[in-house]
């Protein structure tokens, strides 16, 4: 973490420790060199103590004009970088002006903090938390210290899921309707559905399922539309014949998926979509793009 | 060429395969799940192929089958290492790629089943269910294979621990027909793909395929607890409606065999009506007559291999339903040529035959239906059609061996009309051979006209019909057969005897010339054996208005024998007519014998001009008079000196001589005293030997050397004079002999006559009687000569 102080020579060395550190759950969470680290995993209405260590160089002292720790909620858009916005900001307090001589440990507490969003990790925007431990000095900056942490929000079982259910076609050549027996569903859950062939004249190579991710972000001109595909999964070989029905089941466990987020505090969303490729023998391809829910289940209930 | 790349792809696949095995194999050791899995469906990947013929693709698949052995066993290893099978199933649906996904599945799913820690049943249904992703032909008909290979020893087990779980038990069952269905459906599917000019390469590539079909039904006969209930209700009807439904003549074809050699005989005989139904509903271009023979075939079998099958083949009904079943078949496959129709009823017959030996009514059936069916096409033309009518007529001929069950089928001689004459006789010959070949005897009248109506390919020619090319070899032949048949219509009552015979000859008599020499004589004997019965017997049982009286018979015979001197036989003839005077002559028929005799003397007289058939006819006619003895005096002179007459009157006077010395006997009857007239005997034999005398002048005065010939008749003469000198002719006196025999002599001096040992024997034995006790020495006392000085 020295690397923020820059060429400064660091007089001090802070750590941020979590009163719950050792039972916590820890996420795996991308860092931006590409390199994964386990990072604690907090939940909205969460308590997040702990304590701040500050611990003097030998023979050094700091001088501070006050130690102070803060949680930030930020929101991160790419194409707009080092603009943050900080959605959520909440300020402790840990010294007054003054000078450090030795370790000096300072306990923090955030009791019940509200947390409404998700850490989110696309491909135009970022939303972390993290907290901040900022050492205020006058003339040589200040010494910052951060400390990431995820945020995950399980969602209740919602009260109406229907089947998606739709016939579609093109004229005298291809009637397909399908049916997914869900429109939303958990991270861990399985898509059940079927694939019934009303006509069929044209000669299929397969058929595929896909997931798509539609990351948008900004605003009116500005709006950015990412789409990925995260998923590509064959749910037929070869060509059905007229009455044939093919089974759906796709297990969304092993595909990187978040929830769906819609318009998180104005500047992003982040949908997703099941799409349905029929691929001819002459590579052409004929899709149906259906969106579905995704939502975060507290583990124990989802299986 | 394109075997080739068949050959260089199969190679490329068969490499990658072989190396991603190596590389699941190393996983599997170091125990890494992850690793296996990957592997696996890079490998299971090469079978996604399209650029294989289904032979390479099986090749191929085989290989895989392999390595997938050794997976099995490491996911059974691995639930044992505490990842639950569960997490595993769900595991490997998380391939991208549907087949290699599938294939893992199934192997994950057998592991899954033998555990038994979750419903069996359930899991099969959902690995029949989720193979449906595979929709193209080759590659699901190998998927739903492998999953049949891999289930296949766990399913008789499960069906027998479900035991009282009824419907567990169903739905395994459902699970094999449902996957029979599926890969039926794929199967047929393959016709209907690519262009229409490689149909025959398709259809080849199907049939090396249709075993993997096959083996569900297989699989189905082996399951423990399908009994018959659950075979009528759901097995059998699920399958023919998947095989009617297919519309595919190779799948129909090859399946509906399938299901007859597959299940048990028993179960064939309880829903008779259930598949004989769904025959007809078969696609016309389905070689329908196969499948059926192939059923009764077994059922033919199973009815002989165990007697308590034979009343339930009756309480079903086996016979009606086959027999409407077929009628069906043949109503709803219009283009079925006659042939094909013919061999079904033949198939039938056969069954029938087997199973309801003792139902001639139901053989009689069977024949009445192909008679209807004929009577659309008409007259069989087409030689295959022929031939199976042959076997089909030849059918219960070979089965009663008995001519006389047939005459009551009455459609018998209706189908016989439906073939032209060549097969018409083809038939009767078989018809007529049976009878022989099994001593078979037809013994009423009514029977006898029957038969001969269907004999008559052979008895008479056909309106019409030339038949230039008839082999004389196989005519002869097969008028003999017919000469032999009249031997065994045979009755041992001599009123229906008569009535047969005279059966017998309305039908010869239509014969033509070309028949008549051949067949009258065995008619003719038939008859003599008759009366020669009748004349053992009472006299005359039936009164005069009987048709069994010798006279009548004779009478018959005579008009008979008439015709065939209408036909240029008359040396046969001739001989006939001696027999009949033969016969008449024992029943004391005088007049009759008389008219007998004076035929034969007509026929000598006006048809037999050759001198070699003359002397045969004049010998046979002296031979037979001899023997008469119903003349009176005065027409046994006429004939007598008739036969002399004709003797004396030959060409050749060798001829002349023997035969003359032969009407000695005329005047001689051993055992009738008053037929003894020695003077006219030694008369007779004077002329003989004035003639011989002749002769001897006529060789002496043409070659002036030696002459066998007349010596010869001396010698005969001589021995002629010693039969009657010991039969007591007191006319013969020793002068005579002895003055024959120095005639001898003195000829044989002067030349080498050549008939030495003839001499020498005829010495012997005078000199052997003479030594011999009683009469006989006294008799040849008067003869003593010295021959030799």
């Amino acid at each position: 973490m020295n690397y923020l102080l820059g060429a400064f020579k660091p007089a001090c060395n802070v750590s941020i420790t979590f009163s719950d550190g050792k039972n916590r759950k820890q996420v795996p969470m991308k860092k931006e060199n590409g390199q994964t680290a386990l990072v604690p995993l907090f939940h909205s209405q969460d308590t997040i103590s702990g304590k701040v260590c500050i611990d003097p160089y030998q023979g050094k002292k700091v001088e501070h004009n006050g130690v102070k720790v803060e949680l930030l909620g930020q929101i991160e858009m790419y194409f707009d970088r080092g603009n943050f916005y900080d959605f959520t900001s909440l300020v402790r307090e840990l010294d007054v002006p003054g000078e450090i001589y030795e370790r000096k440990t300072y306990p923090f507490e955030f009791p019940t903090v509200e947390m409404p969003y998700e850490t989110y990790n696309g491909v135009n925007v970022r939303l972390r938390y993290v907290l901040k431990v900022t050492v205020t000095r006058g003339y040589s900056g200040s010494i910052l210290e951060y400390q990431e942490l995820v945020v995950r929000n399980y969602a209740p079982l919602p009260d109406i899921n229907n089947s998606i259910k739709m016939e579609v076609g093109i004229e005298d050549c291809l009637h397909i309707e399908f049916e997914y027996n869900k429109s939303k569903y958990h991270l861990k859950d399985v898509i059940l559905g079927k694939i019934y062939f009303l006509l069929v004249r044209i000669k299929m190579k397969n058929m595929d399922l896909e997931i798509r991710r539609r990351e948008s972000t900004g605003a009116g001109a500005n709006t950015h539309v990412e789409t990925e595909t995260l998923a590509k999964f064959e749910l037929m070989d070869g060509t059905p014949v007229r009455g044939e029905s093919i089974p759906v089941r796709l297990f969304l466990a092993p595909y990187d998926l978040t929830p769906t987020h819609r318009n998180i505090n104005n500047k992003y969303s982040v949908k997703y979509y099941l799409n349905l490729v029929l691929v001819d023998e002459e590579d052409r391809r004929y899709f149906k793009q259906q969106e579905i829910t995704l939502y975060r289940l507290k583990e124990d209930t989802s299986s | 060429m394109i075997a080739d790349d068949d050959e260089k792809w199969l190679a490329a696949a068969m490499t990658a395969v072989k190396q991603n095995a190596f590389y699941m194999q190393r996983a599997i050791d170091s125990n890494n799940l992850k690793d296996a899995l990957k592997f696996s469906a890079q490998m299971l990947s090469e079978l996604r192929t399209s650029k294989l013929s289904p032979h390479k693709y099986y090749e191929l698949y085989m290989r895989v089958f392999n390595e997938l052995g050794t997976l099995e066993i490491f996911f059974k290893e691995e639930t044992g290492r505490g990842c639950s099978i569960a997490e595993l199933y769900e595991l490997v649906q998380h391939a991208g790629n549907i087949l290699p996904r599938l294939y893992l599945l199934c192997t994950i799913g057998s592991v899954y089943i033998k555990s038994k820690d979750v419903t069996t049943t359930d899991i099969l249904k959902d690995l029949v269910e989720m193979c449906r992703a595979v929709q193209h032909p080759l590659r699901g008909l190998f998927l739903r294979s492998y999953l049949a290979q891999v289930t296949r020893d766990k399913l008789p087990s499960i069906v027998s621990e479900l035991e009282g779980d009824g419907d567990a038990q169903m739905n395994a069952l459902e699970f094999v027909l449902q996957n029979f269905t599926e890969m039926n459906k794929l199967w047929v599917r393959m016709q209907h793909q690519g262009s229409s000019r490689e149909k025959e390469k398709r259809e080849k590539e199907r049939n090396e395929l249709r075993d993997l079909v096959g083996k569900n039904l297989h699989v189905l006969s082996q399951l423990e607890g399908v009994d018959l209930g659950i075979y009528r209700d759901t097995v059998l009807p699920r399958i023919l409606e998947q095989v009617v439904n297919c519309k595919d003549e190779l799948a129909q074809c090859y399946l509906m065999d399938c299901i007859i050699q597959v299940f048990p005989d028993d179960f064939h005989l309880q829903t008779l009506d259930v598949l004989l139904g769904a025959c007809p509903q078969l696609q016309p271009s389905v070689d329908i007559k196969t499948v059926l023979s192939g059923l009764m075939e077994r059922l033919s079998n199973y009815a002989a291999s165990s007697v308590e099958a034979l009343p339930n083949f009756l309480q079903v009904e086996a016979f009606s339903k086959f027999n409407y079943a077929i009628g069906k078949v043949v109503e709803a496959q219009v283009d079925l040529p006659a042939a094909g129709s013919v061999t079904l009823y033949l198939f039938l017959l056969k069954f029938t035959l087997h199973v309801y030996s003792d139902r001639l009514d139901y053989v009689d059936q069977v024949l009445g239906s192909c008679v209807t069916q004929l009577s659309a096409t008409g007259k069989l033309c087409d030689d295959k059609a022929a031939k199976q009518i042959v076997a089909f007529l030849s059918a219960p001929l070979e089965k009663y061996n008995n001519v006389v069950t047939i005459l009551k089928l009455t459609n018998f001689p209706r189908v016989m009309e439906y073939l032209d004459h060549e097969t018409n006789k083809a038939m009767a010959i078989i018809i007529v051979q049976s009878v022989l070949k099994n001593n078979t005897h037809i013994s009423t009248a009514d029977e006898v006209d029957a038969f001969f109506e269907l004999a008559k390919g052979l008895i008479k020619d056909f309106d019409g019909a030339i038949d230039n090319e008839i082999d004389e070899e196989d005519f002869q032949e097969e008028q003999n057969f017919v000469a032999r048949l009249v031997h065994n219509l045979y009755n041992d009552d001599p009123e229906e005897m008569s009535k047969i015979i005279f059966t017998v000859r309305k039908h010869i008599l239509t014969g033509g010339p070309k028949r008549l020499p051949l067949t009258i004589p065995a008619l003719v004997f038939s008859a003599l054996k008759l009366i020669r019965r009748l004349r053992g017997g009472d006299e005359n049982p039936f009164g005069d208005d009987s048709s069994a009286t010798p006279k009548r018979i004779l009478q018959l015979l005579s008009e008979t024998v008439e015709a065939l001197s209408d036909v240029s036989a008359p040396d046969l003839a001739l001989r006939l007519y001696l027999q009949c005077a033969q016969a008449a002559n024992d029943c004391e028929l005088e007049t009759v014998t008389y008219e007998f005799f004076t035929k034969a003397y007509l026929l000598y007289e006006e048809e037999i001009s050759d001198s070699k058939a003359q002397i045969t006819a004049l010998r046979l006619i002296i031979g037979t008079l001899q023997r008469m003895r119903v003349f009176n005096v005065e027409n046994r002179d006429i004939l007598t000196h008739k036969a002399t007459g004709y003797s004396a009157r030959l060409l050749r006077k060798p001829d002349q001589c023997r035969a003359v010395y032969e009407c000695a006997h005329l005047f001689w009857a051993d055992e009738c005293e008053n037929l003894k007239d020695g003077e006219r005997v030694v008369l007779c034999l004077k002329r003989a030997q004035r003639i011989a005398d002749a002769v001897q002048k006529m060789t002496n005065a043409s070659r002036g050397t030696s002459s066998t010939g007349s010596v010869a008749l001396y010698v005969e003469l001589l021995n002629k004079y010693l039969y009657f000198l010991e039969k007591g002719n007191t006319k013969v006196t020793g002068d005579t002999i002895k003055s024959l025999a120095e005639l001898i002599r003195s000829e044989t001096k002067k030349v080498e006559s050549g008939a030495e040992s003839f001499i020498n024997s005829t010495l012997r034995y005078i000199e052997f009687q003479r030594q011999q006790d009683g009469g006989m020495s006294e008799k040849y006392e008067k003869i003593k000569m010295e021959w030799f000085e």
